[in-house]
């Protein structure tokens, strides 16, 4: 099968994940490289690494675990604005860390939304804060996220076993265990550790939710090392016990993971004869409620107190909010090309050692310390170049590479099954290189390719990135100029641009994610 | 392709400008921002200097000296504004900084005569509360410690505020700190990375007072015509955050750095200070302070630790805050 290597061009490919490997490996090694040697990993140390496991843990499993039902709410129903709700649901997982952390008190803190109900009812309020909070906060950012990934594999799973299934009055047990339960053994630990890997990179969420220093996480240490301390070292150490962790849980993830063996369909429309029972019927309506409720009422607020400042909002931040939106879209394209190319070659390395070891490289930039890539791109660029001149290119790159694992989550799976469905038509035909990609391929992939394309430009739009280690006043993005106003007491005005962002981020993935499903069923 | 342009665009700009001199301040990133007292400061002494001031602003106080030894004797920056007291040790430990050579006359609560480094605001750092929902207001750390006031403070890791607090609380209490501490732990709803995070949570109504300073009602009381809020006195005293600023040794332009230090002690610069920064000005300006600032508290006492000392004592303080904090 000599020739099927070269249907396109692994160059692409390969670049790209040399810029990712340059991106989190190479910034750290200009950190080690600048570094003095640096104190041993001390008892504070091994305390933090002991709660980033465990809070890590405990919220990729609540996220994957409750994600599983809504997913397959969402798979199993139609109903008037299901795109609507899925695009809104992903809103959480958009938002600045600062605006989302203020959202979820306005609703659990201690004068928030279900203090009040409770006193109503005579009870005292919850307290959110300790592990419990993190752990509630972690699943409010990743739920959307998990739920997102599984849904896409529920939803490819071929029109024609269902209809095979009903044919042969197969009941909602059936079809969970011999459809839906090796679907999500193949699709579970892959989320699992997406979710476990951006959480253990938590900071400010983990610290406010986790009330105080009990919530300290390694990247917390990181940064006390960096900025506290000064000990480039240490903060080298650190990051390098973070790599491990990710390391280890990339390993389990991979070892658990069954790849999934549905076979190909015809691409039809999906039909469900299985659930239109009264019970399943109730016990989805109840879980999109509960999950639609805990989801959007953080982000009511939010909304709610932005709109009296939103009509107040100095031009400073429309012009940052336009150079925010510029950065989202280069930061997109990016992604798209790089994850894309990324995705090709994984599913044509199939089976081998290095299609196995490129998809690793795709996760590495999650466990990545954003402060350790900042500095580290700070130390390369500085002797060559202005860092202040180029703060913006650079955001996009940088924001790029941390959407890009979220992308190819979705890509490489869209695109084995393609392959693996049509591949052999495509190959008949003669079709290669560009002719491939662009007949065959991207057609077929348009749905996850939207989808990552919104994810990535929505996600730069929210993210802080590195813009905060090099900017300079003309060159704020909106979440810095977000944070700015708040650093000006004007907190007010902070709320409206939070709402501002939240509205551009939801819109730029609205719309790519739209333009993916537009011709698409379901 | 935006950003070719926008590269070719700025490598233009720097060409057509190559005859004025540039004076590079590096600064944290609240001063440079459109609502803080950079882009007046800019307008006010490029006025005066034929010149080119140009802000590179990053994250805080610590951030900026850590920027610093990044880039050590190869840096840009003429000069460095927005270390405070706590950091002044360790900045002038690098050798990177020049003596400023000036002597003005400082209204600050302490006497200083740090040879290199130059005040140009100040400020108390104090609870501050609402005094529509809170009626009996501790006055002292230990009365705070004793009542039930939830209160939310900045981590020392983190943010200079905590820091600050920190050095407050040793400076007080001595070997009593971590029993300050630990009965604080009880009061303290949560630590957050920053000052902004904690002050929008007291404001939405998370914690019964907040770690901020004695100007910040100021804000209220100008901008929003909101006199609601106030900071509570302790009998102990307050600690202060004196903010300075240096020149850099290497600096291409030391008389334009010496310039900009002098600006920096004038009246055109420090009245800008109250309302962009709100801290106190180092020189009370001719036209005295806004009005507004009046009826903010006056500490009975102004504590500082001297900059070798607190350099010294953060590390065993930090230490003592994580243990009692961490149960």
């Amino acid at each position: 099968m000599a020739e099927r290597a070269f249907k396109v061009s692994h160059l692409a490919g390969a670049a790209s994940a040399a810029l990712l490997l340059a991106l989190s490996f190479g910034t750290l090694g200009a950190v080690v490289w600048r570094a003095e040697a640096g104190q041993a990993l001390g008892p504070a140390d091994w305390a933090a690494i002991r709660f980033t496991l465990l809070q890590a843990s405990l919220s990729a499993a609540l996220s994957v675990a409750l994600a599983v039902p809504v997913a397959r709410a969402l798979a199993r129903r139609n109903f008037p604005g299901r795109a609507l709700l899925l695009t809104l649901l992903g809103a959480p997982f958009i938002l600045p860390v600062i605006v989302a952390v203020l959202g979820l008190l306005a609703v659990f803190g201690r004068s928030g939304v279900l203090a009040i109900a409770l006193g109503w009812l005579g009870l005292p309020p919850v307290q959110i804060y300790g592990l419990h909070g993190v752990v509630l906060g972690h699943v409010f950012f990743n739920l959307p996220l998990a739920t997102r990934l599984i849904l896409q594999a529920w939803l490819e799973i071929p029109a024609e076993r269902f209809r095979l299934a009903a044919s042969l009055g197969a009941g909602p047990g059936d079809i969970q265990r011999l459809l839906e339960w090796p679907m999500l053994r193949a699709v579970v630990p892959g989320a699992f550790l997406v979710i476990f890997l951006i959480s253990m990179t938590s900071f400010a969420v983990a610290l406010t939710l986790g009330g105080g220093p009990r919530g300290t996480t390694v990247e917390l240490a990181i940064y006390q090392a960096f900025r506290f301390d000064f000990d480039l070292g240490h903060a080298a150490l650190l990051a390098v016990v973070q790599f491990t962790l990710a390391g280890a849980a990339a390993l389990v993830a991979f070892w658990v993971a069954v790849p999934g063996a549905i076979g190909a369909g015809l691409d039809r429309r999906v039909e469900r004869w299985d659930s239109r029972t009264g019970a399943l019927r109730a016990q989805d309506l109840a879980v999109l409620v509960a999950v639609t409720l805990f989801l959007a009422l953080p982000l009511v607020m939010i909304a709610w107190r932005g709109a009296a400042g939103f009509v107040a909002l100095p031009l400073g931040v429309y012009e940052a909010a336009l150079r925010s939106v510029g950065v989202a879209l280069v930061s997109a394209a990016i992604c798209l090309v790089m994850s894309l190319s990324m995705a090709l070659m994984i599913a044509q390395l199939r089976g081998r050692g290095a299609g196995r070891v490129i998809e690793g490289l795709g996760y590495v930039t999650i466990a990545a310390s954003p402060l350790v890539i900042g500095t580290g791109l700070f130390i390369v660029i500085f002797p060559l170049a202005d860092p202040v001149a180029l703060a913006l290119p650079i955001t996009a790159l940088v924001n790029a590479a941390t959407s890009l694992p979220f992308a190819l989550r979705v890509l490489v799976p869209a695109v084995q099954q393609v392959e693996a469905a049509h591949g052999r038509l495509a190959d008949v035909l003669g079709m290669t290189g560009w002719a491939r990609l662009r007949l065959f391929l991207i057609p077929r992939l348009r749905r996850p390719i939207g989808f990552s394309a919104g994810l990535a430009a929505a996600l730069s739009m929210g993210d802080l990135g590195v813009i905060a280690l090099f900017a300079d006043p003309g060159s704020a993005t909106l979440p810095l100029a977000l944070y700015r106003l708040m650093a000006a007491y004007r907190m007010d005005q902070a709320a409206g641009a939070a709402l501002l962002l939240l509205g551009l981020s939801l819109m730029l993935f609205w719309l790519f994610d739209r333009g993916g499903r537009i011709d698409a069923d379901a | 392709m935006k950003y070719l342009t926008l590269a070719a665009g700025l490598l233009m700009a720097g060409g057509a400008m190559a005859d004025t001199p540039v004076l590079t301040v590096y600064t944290y990133d609240s001063f440079v921002s459109e609502w803080g007292p950079g882009p007046a400061v800019e307008k006010a002494f490029e006025a005066t200097c034929d010149c080119d001031l140009q802000f590179v602003g990053t994250g805080d106080g610590a951030a900026l000296l850590a920027r610093l030894k990044l880039e050590g004797a190869r840096t840009k920056a003429d000069v460095v504004l927005g270390l405070d007291t706590n950091l002044t040790a360790d900045a002038a430990a690098t050798g990177l900084f020049a003596p400023h050579g000036q002597a003005p006359k400082f209204d600050l609560p302490v006497a200083w005569n740090d040879p290199l480094f130059l005040p140009y605001d100040w400020g108390y750092f104090a609870f501050v509360y609402d005094k529509t929902k809170m009626k009996t207001v501790p006055g002292s750390l230990a009365e705070l410690a004793a009542s039930d006031a939830k209160i939310v403070i900045e981590d020392p890791r983190s943010s200079t505020p905590g820091l600050g607090l920190l050095m407050w609380v040793k400076m007080v209490k001595g070997d009593g700190a971590k029993a300050l501490w630990t009965d604080l732990a009880d009061n303290i709803v949560t630590v957050t990375k920053g000052w902004s995070e904690a002050y929008g949570m007291f404001l939405g109504g998370e914690a019964d007072m907040v770690l901020s300073y004695t100007t910040s009602p100021a804000y209220h009381l100008i901008a929003e015509k909101d006199d609601s809020k106030a900071a509570a006195a302790f009998s102990d005293g307050h600690y202060m955050q004196i903010e300075v600023a240096g020149k850099i040794a290497s600096s291409k332009h030391p008389e334009l750095a010496d310039k900009f230090l002098s600006f920096m002690e004038s009246d055109a610069f420090q009245s800008i200070i109250p309302t962009t920064n709100w801290m106190y000005p180092a020189i009370t300006p001719a036209g005295g302070l806004p009005k507004g600032f009046e009826t903010l508290i006056t500490p009975a006492k102004s504590l500082i630790l001297p900059a070798d000392e607190a350099a010294k004592l953060r590390d065993p303080a930090l230490a003592e805050w994580l243990s009692a904090l961490s149960k």
